[in-house]
């Protein structure tokens, strides 16, 4: 059978292949050589080796403080959305009223783009700050704040309904065992229920970690970096470099390679270390 | 946790209880929503005076804001290309991945490895990575069209989905299939008739996943058409009413912010099962 199928190579995989080497291979290699070149097009670039690289982490571009913002920006986020998450998917599970209503409204904002929310949370964020003489824009404690409560008001109700699903595969009767041998609810929780979920918390953990080291739309549109690029998370600031500053694009491009090893590199340690603690049942 | 008696008995008081926060919760969730619905009906002059107030006679601005908004984005158009643009993306996405996935999942050799894995290893990319070349390559092949567009999504979209489409028929026996090759279907239709339609489950989830995506992205589609005034999307038009820093028109953004809201909010309203199902398979699948 593989037989007949082999011929059909170009029939099954060429349409997403092309796609594929135009939008992401090609680039990706180019990028990987811009990196090492100083260019406005893509037709003009000089090699200058590393010197894009050292600029990158030493030089004025902001893109090191930009990198330190995102990951406290990201560490809060993800331990805060996660136990929020975590939280809610385990009251929703219990024999509530009206669990599916209240799982639909928790779960919304993520159907609604960053640019959107961005502006909805900037507006109101604003009207509340008014009461103090603020905008969201004075402080960059303010935008951080607004950042992190956005980024929780989107984020929980989708590591919600992975929660629910990893919840609702506890084979029950793990729990009614625990609970005949005396466990407590909270004994339950941390030596069954957890456990048992792991793989949810896997899941959960990289996709919060890769949401909010990404994140760009939502921190254009909340507070564009403002003040003094003080609220500026690192994908924002690659793009300004690459766009709004004439001549700095090897530059910009060295960083989104370093952003890409960072992230990488995150993403892959704390895949390894979480899948080591997921159990069988 | 779970029992198999009914859901629905009397509940105790600290379930109440619960009922009771976990409603309030969820007012507090729907309140930026509402925030931006009222002030949309506020003339723009109140809107910044008293923004947590119902609109009431002097401060009601009726349609207004609506009407400016209207007339100053091309809203209405950004729809049309909006809507254009994520149907197309998915409707191909889903088609064409599905088939990518199954060949390579089928038939083993190390080339066939080395396309999962590249797939895999795009889904991890910062999209800034590849931004200023895909934008360029995708000028010079003259896909700065809302029609470019799709064949972009395909390929940046496209690991996400062969992903979850490989990890499904992984677990599709091929007895099924040989039993198609026996009675003399080519590897095509025995790919239609056969294979395609054990997919709809995943199908679904990578159509759900993809939608939410293509349809919010901002800067992909900003890079590559949005200097062109016909092909604005409803992200980049309302990045540019708002975004903007010089005549802030409060009431007609706001106006605006409403109907980009309002198709995701019916869109939810009518496939919410699959979605939210179609989110938490991608994520246990993935």
């Amino acid at each position: 059978m593989t037989k007949s199928l082999k011929k059909y190579f170009l029939v099954f995989t060429g349409p997403t292949l092309i796609a594929f080497l135009i939008a992401f291979i090609v680039p990706f290699f180019m990028g990987l050589y811009l990196s090492l070149t100083k260019f406005t097009t893509l037709t003009n670039a000089k090699w200058v080796g590393f010197d894009n690289y050292q600029t990158a982490l030493t030089g004025n571009t902001g893109f090191v403080k930009a990198l330190g913002f995102t990951a406290v920006v990201s560490a809060i986020s993800i331990l805060t959305v996660n136990l929020g998450a975590f939280a809610l998917a385990y009251l929703l599970t219990r024999k509530l009223r009206g669990t599916n209503l209240f799982r639909s409204v928790f779960f919304m904002p993520n159907l609604i783009g960053g640019i959107v929310l961005g502006y909805t949370w900037q507006v109101m964020l604003n009207a509340i700050l008014r009461h103090w003489g603020q905008t969201i824009v004075n402080d960059w404690r303010l935008g951080m704040a607004g950042l992190i409560l956005l980024i929780n008001w989107q984020l929980m109700g989708y590591m919600m309904i992975i929660y629910i699903a990893g919840l609702q595969n506890v084979p029950p009767e793990l729990i009614e065992a625990a609970q005949i041998d005396g466990a407590g609810k909270w004994e339950t929780l941390r030596n069954v229920t957890i456990p048992m979920v792991m793989p949810s918390i896997t899941i959960c953990l990289f996709l919060t970690l890769a949401n909010t080291f990404k994140m760009y739309d939502q921190n254009l549109a909340l507070t564009n970096g403002a003040p003094l690029k003080q609220t500026q998370m690192a994908a924002l600031n690659i793009v300004d470099l690459m766009y709004k500053q004439v001549g700095k694009q090897g530059i910009a491009q060295a960083q989104a390679v370093i952003f890409f090893i960072i992230v990488s590199v995150i993403a892959v340690l704390q895949l390894r270390a979480t899948r080591a603690k997921e159990v069988d049942a | 946790m779970r029992s198999s008696k009914p859901a629905r008995r009397k509940q105790t008081v600290g379930q109440n209880l619960l009922t009771a926060f976990l409603a309030v919760l969820t007012l507090i969730w729907i309140v930026p929503l509402l925030f931006i619905l009222i002030n949309s009906f506020k003339g723009k002059f109140f809107i910044s005076d008293s923004p947590f107030s119902l609109p009431t006679g002097e401060t009601f601005a009726g349609l207004t804001n609506y009407i400016t908004g209207l007339q100053l984005s091309g809203f209405a158009r950004a729809l049309g290309w909006s809507l254009f643009i994520t149907v197309g993306s998915v409707a191909v996405i889903v088609l064409l991945t599905a088939m990518t996935a199954y060949y390579i999942t089928r038939v083993k050799t190390w080339w066939t490895s080395l396309i999962y894995y590249l797939f895999a290893f795009s889904m991890i990319a910062p999209f800034q990575l590849v931004m200023f070349p895909t934008v360029k390559i995708a000028d010079m092949l003259g896909l700065a069209t809302p029609w470019g567009m799709i064949i972009l999504y395909l390929g940046f979209g496209g690991g996400l989905s062969v992903f979850l489409f490989a990890g499904f028929i992984k677990s599709v026996p091929l007895e099924i299939e040989e039993a198609a090759y026996m009675d003399g279907c080519s590897p095509l239709q025995s790919y239609f008739r056969v294979v395609m339609p054990l997919l709809k489950p995943t199908a679904v989830t990578v159509a759900v996943l993809n939608a939410m995506w293509v349809w919010n992205d901002f800067l992909l589609p900003n890079l590559v058409i949005g200097q062109d005034e016909r092909y604005k999307t409803i992200p980049i038009v309302i990045q540019m009413l708002v975004g903007s820093n010089g005549n802030r028109d409060m009431g007609a953004q706001m106006a605006m912010l409403v109907l980009a809201i309002i198709p995701i909010v019916v869109f939810y309203a009518f496939g919410q099962k699959y979605i939210v199902e179609g989110v938490a398979a991608g994520a246990v699948k993935g």
